[in-house]
């Protein structure tokens, strides 16, 4: 899976990495300078968070139906619950259904706790 | 109607100059540019650049970097309708992918404010390389106003640029 995080210029322009946890994968978005959105907080920009719960869901799905095609979004839909502020964000991806041509799937990203969410997620992909 | 209303960003309005995305890190980084601000509208550039590629076969943009350029956009127009400036959060934004942006395009952003309300703004949004009205992807969202204490990275510019209209 790394391989194909590398594989994806956007994904190294975010600087995201990526974990195993019980077999689940976790993205991983390093807090950096040129990520921030409003500076005099700091938060995160919103976009970054999107794209980062896009990206998430992208490669859970790549990962689950081991397909080498990158499936093509469709609609993505962001919802902003907190500010994200200057530390480390995770994000995971869940697939609601995997049909043949159309996957839905739900992204959670948070940064302390799990429990408390900065951003969630639904997009459906063509594959 | 009453009478004509006044926009805290009026004296702004018109062509885009860089320090309007100087207060924003990421956008920056990215090269967004402002086009275009007018009474509730703007227009931002994102210029092509292999960073923001996501699909390396085809060479396609990353829906994650419409998604920023629009969210971008969409803030700036919210500035552009409100009397007062205030802070400005993104509630949610959803991005409808109608085709694939064409490889090697700026891509532009139109974003329109289309009603305010005491602590809601609610924005439309299309996409593009060449014109609006054909777009690669649009959107909606809504936009908390006086969400936090932050300050609007825009009091500054006003103060600048702001005096003539």
């Amino acid at each position: 899976m790394s391989r194909i995080l590398d594989a994806i210029p956007y994904a190294r322009f975010l600087g995201v990495d990526l974990e195993r946890i019980d077999g689940t994968l976790e993205l991983v978005l390093p807090f950096r300078q040129e990520i921030v959105g409003n500076a005099s907080l700091p938060a995160v920009h919103g976009g970054v968070l999107g794209a980062f719960l896009e990206l998430t869901a992208l490669l859970r799905l790549i990962d689950e139906s081991g397909t080498d095609r990158v499936p093509k979004p469709i609609t993505f839909s962001v919802d902003y619950l907190r500010s994200a502020g200057p530390t480390t964000t995770r994000a995971r991806a869940e697939i609601f259904r995997l049909g043949r041509r159309i996957a839905n799937v739900h992204v959670v990203a948070w940064q302390d706790q799990p429990g408390r969410p900065v951003a969630a997620g639904n997009g459906k992909f063509l594959l | 109607m009453g009478a004509p209303r006044r926009y805290a960003l009026q004296g702004l309005f018109g062509p885009g100059f860089p320090e309007m995305v100087g207060q924003v890190p990421h956008a920056r980084v990215l090269g967004i540019r402002v086009q275009e601000t007018g009474p509730g509208f703007s227009i931002c550039v994102l210029p092509y650049r292999d960073e923001i590629i996501g699909d390396p076969q085809r060479r396609v943009v990353f829906g994650g970097a419409i998604t920023t350029l629009i969210d971008h956009a969409s803030g700036l127009a919210v500035a552009c309708a409100v009397e007062q400036l205030t802070s400005i959060a993104t509630i949610d934004l959803r991005v409808d992918y109608l085709r694939a942006a064409e490889p090697g395009f700026d891509l532009h952003a139109r974003s329109e404010c289309y009603r305010v309300t005491r602590s809601v703004a609610f924005i439309r949004a299309v996409a593009y390389e060449r014109t609006a009205d054909d777009p690669f992807a649009s959107a909606m969202g809504s936009f908390m106003l006086g969400a936090n204490r932050g300050n609007n990275s825009f009091e500054r510019l006003v103060g600048k640029h702001g005096q003539g209209a």
